[in-house]
């Protein structure tokens, strides 16, 4: 974006599209496990996501843009995640927020999925079990820039 | 790559539930994914207009084989599993195991270690309380009892943070004591950050007690009685809500619990409301216990000085041939426990959970069976949502503190 006499901004639709996308993103409360304990407290008044534009935690997966996978995601609830991941509307993007959620963590069993790369396309793995507030916090800033350099388009296929 | 199952898979038989879909009754399917069961609970419901006539309730969605996977992990790698099962009170968890263990052992922990442990045990059942009573306060519609329930917590996990590393999942007790010492310093935090929750709990209270829309939507609402809660294996404060002063800690003491002062708060009702109270309540009963604990706090070692079970100080590992042996072997392989079987059970923040470990002579459990206090809670769920109405469905579960990490296992 460039300012020209202080008056207007000139930009691409594209960027400015990016940009509304990435101010505001709305978080699906898809809390599975421990790390759904740490997710809430992302609006705790410590880490606060308000600032990041990403408070609104919605219940219903057709106001949501991001999927929040916090937790060890089991055989039973594929069938679930997959449901609520297509009912949100495009562009939607996915964090894989813990061990388990990115690679089954200490659940090398007949239970967990290997990974909620196996069933959804991911956007961004955060490490940890759980990952501390501040790591989910600094995961979806990374998503904003990504999303801002037209790196993370949100599930929709572009050339 | 592992097995999925697809939709449809999961279909459930409405006949073999007898549930009666016909006429004015109509089948609600709430949940796996919905705001109010906390967690991964589905509920099937018949109602009648606004009346539930009967709730099913399905679980399941969380099974992460727990109990399968500490088999395959020695006895000190098991505990961290074990964690993962009632991701509330994770130290709760580690207590109930590790007494178990050293059961079976028949090793007695040094009074520093034990005394460390009932401390860290009630700071998380403050905290386990603190989520309970924040989301509780969420589902009835205050979202501002969990913003002051939140900023408490954190104080509490920012003393396990500085003890263990971990904020959530300490993993800090060991069979025969603790992990580490406490670090310098702890105890003056730990009176500060305790110092806060009688003020901030009775803001809470003062928020909530009379306010007019929580006590239209906890009072009377989900009773269940005495008898058919003992029935149902109800245990914990949904238990003591309907009189019953049954506590774990009193009526089989362990870990040193005897020697506290403490009381055990009863409800009357067996309802919504009195849960509350008594959850609120315990709260300032494990503040005191916190407090008593830190006031009696002796010095000396926290762990066992058994080289069979301890691992020997870095120092010594790096001096003496016979501690390097212990060290290494201690870390590749864990130690043998005595062929046995035991239950321990104790007192979680959402009741008896109970340890029914097996060995067979080897390094590794041959059997851990979790009694989960929270599983025998949600299936006493239906008898007090009987006759409710839709929107009471949402006080009754979040009344009753399910976890489903601990149901499912």
């Amino acid at each position: 974006m460039e300012m020209t006499n202080n008056q207007f901004f000139l930009t691409t639709v594209e960027k400015f599209v990016r940009w509304a996308q990435k101010s505001s993103m709305w978080p699906l409360t898809f809390g599975l496990a421990c790390c759904a304990i740490e997710m809430m407290q992302l609006v705790s008044p410590r880490y606060d996501m308000a600032q990041f534009g990403g408070e609104v935690f919605r219940s219903t997966p057709r106001q949501a843009d991001l999927m929040i996978v916090s937790g060890r995601l089991s055989n039973k609830m594929v069938p679930v995640i997959e449901q609520v991941y297509r009912q949100m509307p495009d562009p939607k993007w996915v964090v894989a927020m813990g061990a388990c959620a990115s690679s089954g963590g200490i659940f090398d069993n007949y239970a967990i999925v290997q990974g909620v790369d196996e069933v959804l396309p991911v956007d961004i793995y955060v490490p940890g079990c759980p990952p501390t507030p501040d790591a989910v916090v600094y995961a979806v800033l990374q998503l904003h820039d990504a999303i801002q350099k037209g790196q993370a388009h949100g599930g929709v296929m572009r050339a | 790559m592992p097995q999925v199952v697809r939709s449809g898979d999961y279909d459930l038989d409405l006949e073999e539930l007898q549930i009666d879909a016909e006429g004015d009754r109509m089948t609600l399917s709430v949940g796996p994914h919905h705001p109010s069961t906390h967690g991964v609970l589905r509920v099937i419901l018949e109602i009648e207009g606004e009346r539930i006539v009967k709730a099913v309730p399905e679980i399941g969605f969380l099974h992460t084989g727990i109990e399968k996977q500490a088999e395959q992990l020695n006895w000190t790698q098991a505990i961290t599993v074990i964690d993962r099962a009632d991701y509330l009170a994770p130290l709760s968890n580690n207590l109930g195991y590790v007494l178990a263990v050293e059961k079976l052992l028949g090793v007695e922990v040094p009074p520093r270690a034990r005394i460390l442990r009932v401390l860290f045990t009630e700071l998380q059942r403050i905290a386990s309380h603190l989520v309970w009573l924040g989301t509780t306060g969420l589902d009835i519609g205050s979202q501002s009892v969990l913003m002051y329930c939140f900023d408490l917590r954190e104080s509490i996990l920012d003393l396990f943070e500085e003890a263990a590393g971990a904020r959530l999942h300490p993993s800090f007790f060991r069979v025969g004591g603790l992990a580490q010492d406490i670090p310098e310093g702890f105890e003056e935090l730990a009176r500060r950050s305790l110092a806060r929750v009688p003020e901030r709990i009775r803001e809470i209270r003062n928020i909530l007690d009379e306010n007019p829309i929580w006590i239209d939507r906890l009072k009377g609402v989900g009773s269940i009685s005495a008898e058919q809660a003992i029935a149902w294996g109800v245990t914990g404060p949904n238990l003591r809500a309907c009189g019953v002063p049954y506590d774990v800690r009193k009526a089989y003491p362990y870990a040193g619990y005897e020697e506290f002062d403490f009381a055990v708060p009863v409800g009357e009702h067996g309802d919504c409301y009195d849960r509350y109270i008594v959850r609120v309540e315990e709260i300032l009963e494990s503040y005191s216990i916190c407090v008593q604990a830190l006031a009696r706090l002796p010095k000396g070692p926290v762990m066992v000085d058994d080289r069979k079970i301890a691992r020997p100080p870095k120092h010594e590992v790096r001096q003496s041939m016979e501690s390097l042996i212990h060290h290494f072997k201690l870390v590749s392989y864990g130690f043998d426990v005595p062929a046995g079987e035991v239950y321990q059970a104790i007192e979680s923040p959402r009741g008896e959970i109970g340890f029914y470990v097996v060995s067979s002579g080897k390094n590794k459990p041959w059997r851990v069976r979790i009694r989960p206090p929270a599983f025998y809670n949600v299936f006493a769920m239906p008898v007090m949502m009987q006759g409710a109405l839709l929107a009471d469905m949402v006080a009754v579960i979040a009344s009753v503190d399910p976890v489903f990490g601990e149901v499912d296992r």
